[in-house]
């Protein structure tokens, strides 16, 4: 269902936020693509970017935002270069998005099926009631229970998850090529939240959108995602497919963000933990801005930012530690304890493929 | 953590808190719970949103009127207490750290009368330099910097403002404080900062903690014994390892294979257990039973052969 076919190319993006304070270098340099049918999950603290990356994706940056450079290419247009009337006729059409508080993100005032049946509406023309009785199967596609008595309700009379349950309907109804996802899960329990995540994964299946999937719970990226981006302080610092950044991360932020969560297998006294807080963007520092929180920093970190460096054709990241003269460094215990896991899982596989060989060739006459 | 002569600190029993009493809405938020906190241990409660973990701890700590049931501090009997010497003394040694740091602090108050505050009000400081002193040590203690004292809350990240709520309960020298989601406002990285400061603190000056929090992990790791909480009633106890390695309830099975974990190969073959609420509907008269020991479980007389059954399948011995 994946194939290799980018349908949103991001390339070397910044964006910048005029404040009283002075200019804050939001996003620096943010390069990715999106291929179609696949998730991408983008993963970070708050503040490291992934929301103004989406909401430039969407042309909904607040008025203090000015692009300072890059480009968003979809289908060979410039998303950055459109105007209102093209970026309207793009959102909720052919790029839709879910928020993270599915409360504020419906309208309180209007029926559920109104609110769902708005968009094709608005971008096809269609008349109310063909509208409705559309909005009315997405209903029982997202899963809500007795949708025919539901479809004239407002959204207070739903809980939590059947609201996003809501908030994805609407997202959906115009089959888009994309999904942005920001936070979807956050504000649910963790019932719901497996309840919302299976359904997204069916419905990706079904209609074969791509999905950025933004959240800060590693859990839910590794089920969810096929590649991960992780950011910092406006940058993208390493990506690759789920199994890479899981298994064999190679950024000390990834090492950090992945040993700082406990599992349910976690014990001993202390929890390994990213010490000091992410930089000030105002005026963002020389080098790596990871360095004064990471402990295997070198003393290039401080002088020069490190480009990425190739791990694999899928892998990259962006550390001094991988380039060829950097000493080497013993990762922490929780990293190699993955990274053994993933040999493994490599030989397991090698091994299924030569059996697989073998008996193949067996079969043959 | 804590032996058969371990001190209580706390003592809940049968503790109901129903809101909108006789009315068409009534709501048993909390309906027949009991349980014990030993001196020095970790209590983390988890539930979904609505179980009632919140108000359970804003019940003990005197904020709600209990509708039935008794709740004891270090053997005094916090509902319906009167007394104003021992209210103070209560008010003291049980603190509270909030969920929310942005609201929990007092946007006009600087961050040392924000501290201070217990101080003043319990006497605690005979002069302006020694509440000075106390207010500097206090920043030392969590990981703030002296020169903090003076600045307003706006100035601090969530994770710094977390620490001055922290600050703040342990300006009055608490025995038992009670976290109520401190964490979970925070990112995942200054997550472990403050969980780490926490257990540090508490081994440091021998806390009791109630930790309440839904992200199962974490109260897990955090957690000597847990109980999983479902419409107000608590449906399993026991040592924190063993609910999570051995989980009895139904109830808690299927809340533990809803935990997503940072592993793509376990999540790919994750199954979720759905759940059927017939071991808790009202049909019938449950209590907690001690299962294996320590571990409890809410059952009817039949239902106890049930659980007895899956205690020894999983290996667990019988009481």
């Amino acid at each position: 269902m994946q194939s290799n076919e980018s349908i949103l190319k991001v390339r070397d993006l910044k964006i910048n936020f005029k404040t009283y304070a002075g200019t804050v270098q939001a996003i620096r340099d943010v390069s990715f693509d999106l291929k179609k049918g696949e998730t991408l999950a983008i993963v970070g603290e708050s503040g490291s970017g992934k929301t103004v990356t989406t909401r430039s994706i969407m042309g909904l940056l607040a008025n203090n935002a000015s692009v300072a450079g890059g480009s968003i290419m979809f289908h060979d247009k410039d998303i950055l270069k459109m105007s209102q009337k093209e970026l309207q006729g793009l959102r909720g059409a052919q790029i839709a998005q879910i928020f993270q508080d599915p409360m504020t993100s419906l309208d309180p005032t209007m029926k559920i099926g109104r609110q769902i049946a708005e968009p094709l509406m608005v971008h096809k023309n269609m008349s109310k009631s063909k509208a409705l009785a559309q909005a009315l199967e997405m209903m029982k596609l997202v899963g809500i229970t007795d949708a025919e008595h539901r479809i004239n309700d407002y959204p207070h009379q739903f809980s939590g998850g059947m609201r996003q349950r809501i908030v994805i309907a609407i997202a959906l109804i115009n089959y888009p090529e994309i999904l942005i996802a920001d936070e979807p899960t956050t504000a649910l329990d963790v019932t719901i939240q497996a309840q919302i995540l299976n359904l997204m994964r069916e419905l990706q299946e079904k209609i074969s959108t791509s999905i950025i999937f933004i959240t800060h719970d590693l859990g839910v990226v590794a089920g969810m995602a096929d590649r991960v981006a992780v950011m910092y302080a406006g940058k993208i610092v390493e990506y690759g497919t789920v199994d890479e950044i899981f298994y064999n991360p190679k950024h000390p932020y990834t090492w950090g963000l992945l040993s700082s969560m406990p599992t349910l297998d976690t014990n001993g006294a202390e929890l390994p933990s990213i010490e000091g807080t992410p930089p000030d963007l105002l005026d963002p520092p020389v080098g790596d801005a990871f360095a004064p929180r990471n402990e295997y920093a070198l003393n290039i970190d401080t002088e020069q930012e490190p480009p990425f460096f190739k791990v694999s054709d899928t892998h990259y990241a962006a550390t001094w530690l991988l380039h060829p003269d950097a000493p080497k460094v013993t990762p922490p215990e929780q990293i190699i304890a993955r990274q053994q896991q993933y040999a493994k899982m490599q030989q397991e596989l090698a091994e299924q493929a030569r059996e697989h060989h073998v008996e193949e060739e067996e079969e043959q006459p | 953590m804590e032996d058969q002569n371990a001190k209580k600190v706390l003592e809940v029993s049968h503790l109901k808190q129903y809101f909108n009493v006789g009315k068409k809405d009534e709501v048993k938020a909390v309906d027949d719970i009991s349980f014990d906190i030993y001196e020095g241990e970790t209590f983390g409660l988890v539930g979904e949103s609505g179980s009632g973990k919140t108000t359970v701890g804003r019940a003990i700590i005197h904020l709600y009127h209990p509708t039935d049931g008794s709740i004891k501090f270090n053997g005094d009997e916090v509902v319906g207490m009167k007394d104003k010497a021992k209210l103070q003394s209560l008010r003291q040694n049980m603190q509270m750290i909030f969920q929310d740091p942005y609201a929990s602090l007092n946007p006009r108050m600087k961050v040392r009368d924000i501290i201070a505050e217990g101080i003043d009000i319990n006497h605690l400081a005979k002069s302006k330099e020694e509440r000075e002193k106390m207010v500097a040590d206090l920043l030392d203690t969590v990981g703030l910097n002296r020169d903090h004292a003076s600045r307003y809350p706006h100035e601090f990240s969530g994770g710094q403002r977390q620490r001055i709520g922290i600050a703040r309960a342990l300006a009055v020298e608490p025995e038992f404080i009670i976290a109520d989601e401190p964490i979970s406002a925070l990112d995942v990285s200054i997550q472990a900062q403050v969980v780490n400061l926490l257990k540090q603190l508490q081994r440091e000056r021998h806390l009791t903690y109630l930790f309440i929090a839904h992200d199962l992990s974490m109260v897990k790791y955090i957690s000597d014994r847990i109980g999983v909480l479902h419409y107000g009633r608590m449906l399993e106890i026991g040592d924190a390892d063993e609910v999570y390695n051995h989980p009895l309830h139904d109830y808690t099975r299927s809340l533990l294979s809803a935990v997503p974990a940072p592993d793509p190969e376990y999540e790919r073959t994750r199954t979720q257990l759905a759940y059927d609420p017939k071991y808790e509907d009202g049909s019938k008269d449950r209590e907690l039973v001690e299962i294996a020991p320590r571990h409890w479980v809410q059952a009817s007389q039949d239902e106890i052969e049930m659980y007895q059954k899956r205690a020894q399948e999983q290996g667990l011995p019988l009481v």
